[in-house]
């Protein structure tokens, strides 16, 4: 039976559903980092060009502390490694929005912006986990997170207020994204746990924040909130959309060619 | 630059430590400062370098010629004594 599925996380214990926690956030990471990481060498500018990678660099440190506890926690004796090559599509369970491809720099911003987002409120709270590993790992990311946050925002405004087709391609990437935000907020037992556990956040609050800060940040480029109101869900059950697979393979290629090669 | 089809240049000062001056480090190019700031700072201070950055558009500076070299620097060559070596330095002041 998969992870994911929903009679398996009512059976899981309070271990396996840290762990399983501790994959969302870690996978989050990773596949964002991965994707940023495509823009090497093809930024719109060298300064931008590196800004980007930096961002991307953070994501998987970010990740990398992350799966190491995850591993930890599970003590199966898996590495963070093993974690991150290792797993198949149906169980990575980073959110749909992080596997869309970077389309043009105008989609890779809003992508960015409205994960930053909420990754900035998020890791707010987690710094204050009672999970002493998880408060430290968040305290250091909510460092990098702030800038992430600071550059992405100011891109939103620059390309939403520049000429008349930055505006264009920003709207329409918000338009092709505003889909797959609602996920970011869901809960399901594993959040109730640990929320009840002072482990994790109620993500009702960072909802709240959450919009407000978009909200502001579009006005300000002089965008639409966008008015659709499908959601697109399924990365908590290991549902991702066609994308995440080919990602999978060029991440995994090498770790599954060359098993436990060392260098 | 007229062949330069990018962004405008901006000069790059960071300061490496407390109470000492910012010192040149190179340039970037960036459609306005905030935005200068930022790429200085994603270019120029990712291994430490900094704890603060000044950017300047590159066409505010103003710069002697080289052919003033000789009428601006050369007569001071022989005047040792504007140098302050009589001096002691006190103990414990740095970056002098």
């Amino acid at each position: 039976m998969l992870q994911g599925d929903v009679f398996t996380k009512l059976t899981m214990n309070s271990t396996e559903k840290k762990f399983e926690y501790l994959l969302r956030l870690g996978d989050s990471s990773l596949i964002i980092g991965h994707r940023l990481s495509e823009w090497c060498g093809h930024g719109p500018i060298l300064e931008e060009d590196i800004a980007l990678i930096n961002i991307a660099l953070d994501f998987v440190g970010n990740a990398t502390s992350i799966l190491e506890y995850a591993a930890t926690v599970e003590g199966k004796g898996r590495t963070a490694d093993d974690l991150a090559y290792l797993r198949d599509e149906r169980e990575y369970r980073n959110l749909l929005i992080t596997e869309q491809p970077n389309g043009d720099y105008a989609f890779t911003i809003a992508r960015q912006f409205l994960f930053d987002t909420y990754m900035f409120f998020l890791y707010e709270e987690l710094k204050s986990s009672k999970d002493e590993t998880l408060a430290a790992i968040a305290v250091k990311s909510h460092k990098e997170i702030t800038y992430h946050l600071r550059h992405t925002s100011e891109w939103m405004l620059r390309l939403g207020d520049g000429t008349a087709e930055s505006h264009e391609r920003l709207q329409n990437a918000v338009n092709e994204l505003w889909m797959f935000t609602a996920e970011m907020f869901d809960m399901d037992e594993v959040d109730a746990v640990l929320i009840k556990e002072g482990i994790v956040p109620d993500l009702t609050a960072i909802k709240e924040k959450w919009e407000k800060k978009v909200k502001e940040v579009l006005a300000e480029a002089t965008l639409e909130i966008p008015t659709t109101t499908f959601k697109q869900k399924g990365s908590r059950e290991g549902k991702h959309s066609e994308h995440l697979g080919f990602l999978l393979a060029e991440m995994q290629y090498v770790h599954r060619a060359h098993p436990d090669a060392k260098w | 630059m007229s062949n330069d089809s990018q962004w405008p240049v901006w000069e790059v000062f960071l300061q490496a430590n407390p109470g000492i001056s910012h010192k040149h480090v190179g340039n970037v190019h960036a459609p306005d400062a905030e935005m200068a700031i930022q790429n200085a700072r994603d270019v120029y201070t990712r291994r430490s370098e900094g704890i603060s950055i000044w950017v300047v558009p590159a066409n505010a500076i103003s710069a002697s010629s080289p052919e003033d070299q000789g009428a601006f620097f050369e007569p001071s060559n022989d005047k040792p004594y504007r140098h302050p070596t009589f001096y002691k330095i006190p103990e414990g002041v740095k970056y002098l």
